[in-house]
């Protein structure tokens, strides 16, 4: 499994990656962590012409308290999200979801910026970042612009980047104190989720409900009015629409994102959950 | 395009295809064959190496994004005259932490790499981060006494 | 003292450990120096006929060296019956990974870009997937089958009345689903035609000799020209036995382009081209008296053997019905099994064969029996188990069991896994109403190892330096057999084993052989070797005494020293190896033989597993294993320990997560290790052992095979587990493997009966 031909520039700095992604436009593709994209090109999934490695920016690799708000650098790999502890005490979600995603190879190459970009509905991270209600930055020659996570996961891998721009950061506000939780199902440890949950205060995301993560809003709302846990996470997988396998069908899917949810809720609350850990 | 890597302490200077996988380039163009490719999909860790240290799966990294780093692969692991083994291989043969041989490899520099992280692990903390080796022959579970072994750690009969 | 027996690290190792394995695809031999790459491009469906297919393209990309296709084969590659399989599709592809051409090309990099420009137009017949699909459609694989039958055993069908009289009877369908090897290292080969005729072949197989024969056959050369090597093998468990049709394209490109070439398949290839294993559906019917005693079994086969005919169409379901009632005396059993072919990979060997799927279905008979009466499982076992006194025993199916302890392990597992604790946590925590339910499964297993009775060869060479080299038939690719035997010979000669090389796989050294398969090696090849020692010390006895000037009778080889000595002298000059074997005539000492008279043996265990089920969700967790596997005398309990560990995982790996899966067009679901649950160090708990060893008089070393044990007694054992976890929600079944959504399901039905 060798990916087809294609030419390696290496970025010196964001303004050069930018003037490449604007010179190469759709045959270009941006290389950070590489385990997202490289799986895919192997496969001759993806097939782009120039391949920007912008791996060595250590400028976007960072996690930095700002205000309100933690600032992410796009290129801060899952190893480093998993053991940072500014991010631990204001955003332990992320930190502890970073810690989960593939296996510890894995881990020591993907970032976060790599994983939003890509968008696949299976993964972790951009649930959590949509429960987190984080905001994207993404740069181009144009300027910069600033995306919420709820309108940046528009469907299976897609998301509203043009091939000119690059997410720069990830801005998450402080979670200091609040309660989180984090139910990801999946068969073997090292699967990606059937169903996963990430939630927050009172803001929960779902993981493979559909084709983007999505809000459990029902249930959200349900809280927001006194529900309990089990009230709560009974509404769960309200307007939800999740895909149909031989492995996890949509009932069961449902099924699942009720009981994860309301495991999750029952955390928070400060009491433990049933079921296996 | 020319690549330099420092593999096993040693600069390498190579020309190469832009697509080239490390994984081939240590394999192919260096020949240094005991970083094996067991899958095609990054799930397996035949392939894993280290790079600056770190254990990575040498199947999804281009030998283009090592330039300028280091790699260390099982070759480089003992000393450089091969007579002292480092305590991880030794504590695989010891244990009998391998049958075919063609995972242990990848599964060395992963266990080398776990430690360095977490010196002490406990079992179930030598399962988890060895989730991404594969192994067929084993079960494991003389993988996780090989380990614990490397570790100064009591192993289970 | 004695090195058999005791803990000895492995020889194998150091290189291992060090700059890793030879393998196929690390060869760098001379002979293939400037060796061209090779890739097969294969069927992206499972039925379809071949409209047209245009190589032209790629056959003009820089660096392609050849591009073929079947009608560039000769004749032979269409086999001479209707459903042989060919060296490449023609006309009809029938399974998804089906070979259709191959690309031959300088680099390693331009395979797949020259794969990619091979035009090939399908025009897509109706897929048969299923066994049920493959019994009734109106499509056949090949003209002039009905029922897309493959082959028969028995009489399906047939009843005999033995459930007449039964006070109970019990059955259900199971389904043993298909699964893949998956060896770490995939298939490959390379191979090169030298000056003077004779092809080399490096090849990732289980047995060289097989290998060349079929080469030879396939090739229409002779036998002598052929040369097969194996080098290191990562891992094969069945599926690497004899040569892959794809060995023989091979030979036949690198003569074709005049070049050595080398082939090494990508692991998503692997999944879909190498055999799989098991793959059958099984009705167990089983009858008895409510006091627990069973007096009737019959076990009807659906066999899917996949496209082409390799060992599913009459060998596995032969020996799944050789080994169908297990360790107990059942008087009356029918068995019948129809081989069907279906439009996905063959199946063939995998760790076990045949027996795995015996052993789960009895034992699945038997708890449902259990569950049925009321009674608890182990209980049923003990009154069945056929009894040390009744040894050696044939069973209705015609296998004469050699020796076995039933109860015994069964107790002995029992007692390590604290059972009446176990049932009684299980109670307390339904009491309670746990969400995490418990299940404690119990496997009682019997299976046949060496059963090809077939023979193998060892030779044993004796030189001038004291040093000793073995030759074995057989062809350890993991399983440190070189080490056992160095073992063996230290302790029949006296000798260190570092002055002890054991050398197997070249056909030129070791012209005549069978290989590894079946658990055969050590009681077939390690006794070869065993016999060919004892007459290598014959012969220097004779020697000796003329040195040493005593009778032979008179002398002893003292093996702490490894020196002749005369009886009752001790203390006076002895004479060593060396001196023994400079009087030798070729200053060597050496026999070779072929050891035949083994006949098969039946090692056996018992085994309890122990799971935690989440039943809101369905995830099952294996907590415990607790297994003993008695396969004779133990050579070296480190490796021995080993391929039991090895073998649980396998099993446990079946019963739990690892299925081949197909979707109903016949593509496959599981194709890469990102789909396919190959389990992992976090899906499997430590595991607990227990030795017996119990000698059989089939062998001179008295020892069975250690192979595939675990495997099979750990499958039934985890499958039980789960369903036990599930009784008091009013599940009796449910098929492996036992991921949540079937357990979810399973619960799910069974809330809506009760």
């Amino acid at each position: 499994m060798i990916p087809a031909q294609l030419s390696y520039v290496r970025a010196r700095s964001v303004e050069e990656t930018l003037d490449l992604l604007a010179e190469h436009g759709d045959d270009a593709k941006v290389l950070a962590g590489g385990h997202s994209l490289l799986p895919l090109m192997k496969f001759r999934f993806a097939a782009p012409e120039v391949l920007v490695d912008i791996g060595p920016l250590g400028e976007l690799s960072y996690v930095e308290e700002s205000g309100d708000e933690i600032a992410i650098g796009a290129l801060t790999r899952y190893r480093d999200l998993h053991t940072n502890e500014i991010l631990r005490a204001h955003a332990p979600l992320l930190a502890e979801v970073a810690g989960a995603i593939g296996d510890p190879q894995v881990r020591n190459r993907g970032t976060i910026g790599g994983s939003l970009a890509h968008a696949d509905p299976a993964a972790d991270l951009p649930a959590a970042t949509l429960a987190s209600d984080a905001v994207f930055v993404v740069r181009s020659l144009e300027g910069e612009r600033a995306i919420p996570a709820e309108e940046f996961f528009l469907g299976p891998f897609t998301t509203p980047i043009e091939p000119d721009e690059l997410v720069v950061e990830i801005r998450v506000p402080k979670q200091t104190g609040l309660g989180w939780a984090f139910e990801k199902f999946s068969r073997r440890a090292i699967d990606w989720a059937i169903v996963g949950v990430t939630a927050v205060g009172s803001s929960i995301a779902l993981i493979n409900m559909g084709g983007s993560p999505v809000r459990a809003r029902v249930a959200e709302e349900a809280l927001a009015s006194g529900a309990s846990p089990a009230e709560a996470g009974a509404l769960a997988a309200e307007d939800t629409s999740p895909a149909n396998e031989p492995h996890a069908s949509t009932e069961y899917r449902k099924h699942l994102a009720r009981v994860l949810t309301t495991r999750a809720l029952t955390k928070i609350a400060g009491e433990q959950p049933v079921g296996l850990r | 395009m020319r690549v330099g890597i420092e593999v096993n302490g040693k600069q390498t200077d190579e020309e190469i295809e832009d697509r080239t996988l490390l994984v081939h380039y240590l394999r192919d163009v260096l020949g240094l064959t005991a970083t094996n490719v067991g899958c095609d999909t990054t799930s397996c860790g035949a392939c894993t190496v280290l790079l600056d240290g770190e254990a990575v799966k040498s199947c999804t990294v281009l030998a283009a994004q090592a330039d300028g780093h280091a790699v260390t692969t099982l070759e480089g692991l003992a000393d450089p005259d091969g007579s002292e083994l480092h305590p991880m291989q030794r504590a695989f043969r010891e244990q009998h932490g391998l049958q075919c041989g063609f995972c242990t490899p990848g599964m060395i520099m992963a266990s080398v790499s776990l430690l360095r992280d977490n010196p002490k692990p406990s079992r179930d903390e030598v399962r988890h981060g060895l989730e991404g080796n594969l192994c067929r022959c084993t079960g494991y579970h003389n993988i996780v006494n090989a380990v614990m072994d490397a570790s100064g750690q009591e192993v289970q009969a | 003292m004695s090195v058999v027996g005791t803990r000895v690290v492995r020889m194998e190792d150091h290189k291992l450990i060090t700059s890793g394995g030879d393998y196929v695809d690390d060869l760098r031999e001379p002979l293939l120096t400037g060796a061209a790459h090779v890739m097969f491009v294969r069927s992206p469906l499972a039925h379809a006929k071949i409209a047209a297919i245009d190589p032209a393209a790629a056959r003009e990309l820089p660096g392609v060296l050849g591009v073929f296709i079947a009608e560039d084969l000769p004749e032979a590659s269409r086999g001479d019956s209707p459903t042989s399989e060919p060296w490449l599709a023609g006309d009809t592809v029938r399974y998804v990974g089906e070979p259709v051409a191959l690309v031959v090309t300088e680099q390693r990099y331009q395979l797949a870009d020259a794969a990619e420009l091979i035009d090939i137009d399908y025009d897509p017949l109706p897929a048969v997937i299923g066994y049920e699909t493959a019994l009734t459609s109106e499509t056949q694989l090949f003209e002039g089958t009905e029922h897309n039958i493959a082959g028969v055993n028995g009489e399906p069908g047939a009843q005999t009345g033995a459930f007449d009289d039964c006070e109970v009877v019990v059955t259900e369908t199971i389904e043993n689903q298909r699964v893949a090897p998956a060896p770490l290292e995939v298939r490959g080969a390379s191979c090169a035609w030298g000056p003077d005729g004779r092809l080399t072949m490096w090849l990732s197989t289980q047995n060289a000799q097989m290998a060349r024969g079929a080469l030879a056959m396939r090739l229409g050369v002779d036998e002598e020209l052929i040369r097969v090597i194996a080098p290191d093998v990562g891992g094969g468990f069945g599926a690497k036995i004899g040569a892959d049709p794809e060995a023989t394209v091979l030979a036949w490109a690198a003569r074709e382009v005049g070049r050595p070439v080398r082939w090494i398949e990508t692991r998503s290839e692997n999944l879909t081209s190498m055999t799989h294993g098991r793959g059958q559906r099984q009705t167990v019917t089983i009858g008895g008296s409510k006091d627990g005693r069973v007096s009737a079994y019959r076990l009807e086969v659906v066999q899917d053997t996949g496209a082409y005919p390799r060992m599913a169409a009459s060998m596995l379901p032969s020996l799944t019905g050789l080994m169908a009632t297990g360790v107990y005396k059942i008087p009356a059993v029918e068995y019948a099994s129809r081989s069907v072919f279906t439009n996905t990979t063959p199946i063939a060997a995998y760790r076990g064969a045949g027996r795995p799927e015996a052993t789960a279905a009895v034992e699945r008979a038997m708890d449902l029996f259990a569950l049925r009466i009321g009674m608890d499982p182990a209980d049923v076992r003990r009154i069945n188990f056929i009894k040390p006194s009744e040894f050696p025993y044939t069973t209705p199916s015609g296998a004469t069991y050699d020796t076995g302890e039933y109860a015994e392990a069964l107790d002995r597992v029992l007692a390590a896994a604290d059972y009446p604790a176990l049932r009684a946590e299980q109670a307390r925590r339904r009491a309670e109403g746990d969400v995490v339910a418990l299940g404690i499964g119990v496997s009682s297993y019997v299976e046949i190892t060496g059963g090809d009775s077939s023979g193998e060869s060892g030779k044993v060479v004796m030189h001038a330096d004291g040093s000793v080299t073995a030759y074995t038939g057989s062809s350890p690719h993991g399983q440190g057999l070189a080490s056992t035997l160095a073992m063996m010979l230290a302790d029949q000669f006296g000798v260190p084993m570092e002055k002890i090389t054991v050398r197997h796989g070249d056909t030129d050294e070791i012209p005549k052989a069978v290989g590894t398969f079946g658990s055969r090696s050590l009681q077939l090849g390690g006794s070869a070797i065993k016999q060919a020692a004892d007459k290598v010390i014959e012969q220097a006895r004779e020697i000796a005494a003329d040195l040493l000037e005593a009778n032979p009778d008179d002398l002893e080889l003292d093996v702490t020293s490894g020196q002749w000595q005369v009886r009752g002298a001790p203390s006076a000059a002895g004479a060593t190896w060396s001196q023994v074997v400079e009087r030798a005539e070729d200053t060597e000492l050496a026999a070779d033989l072929w050891f035949s008279e083994g006949n098969p043996t039946f090692p056996f265990g018992a085994q309890v597993a122990v799971v935690d089920v989440d039943t809101e969700t369905g995830k099952v967790v294996l907590r415990r294993i607790i297994a003993l596997d008695d396969a004779g005398p133990i050579m070296n309990p480190l490796t021995f320990a080993g391929q039991r560990h090895g073998g649980l995982a396998q099993g446990s790996a079946q019963a739990m997560l690892e299925v081949m899966d197909y979707d109903e067009d016949g593509n496959p679901t599981t194709a890469t290790l990102a789909d396919y649950s190959f389990i992992t160090a976090t899906e499997l708990p430590d595991f607990e052992l227990l030795d017996m060893a119990t000698p059989t008089d089939r062998n001179p070393l008295g020892v069975k095979g250690i192979g595939e044990a675990a495997t099979i007694g750990s499958t039934p054992a985890v499958h039980s587990a789960v369903v036990d976890a599930l009784t008091h929600l009013g599940v009796r079944h449910l098929d492996m493997p036992t991921t949540p959504i079937r357990v979810w399901n399973a619960i799910n039905a069974a809330k809506e009966v009760h």
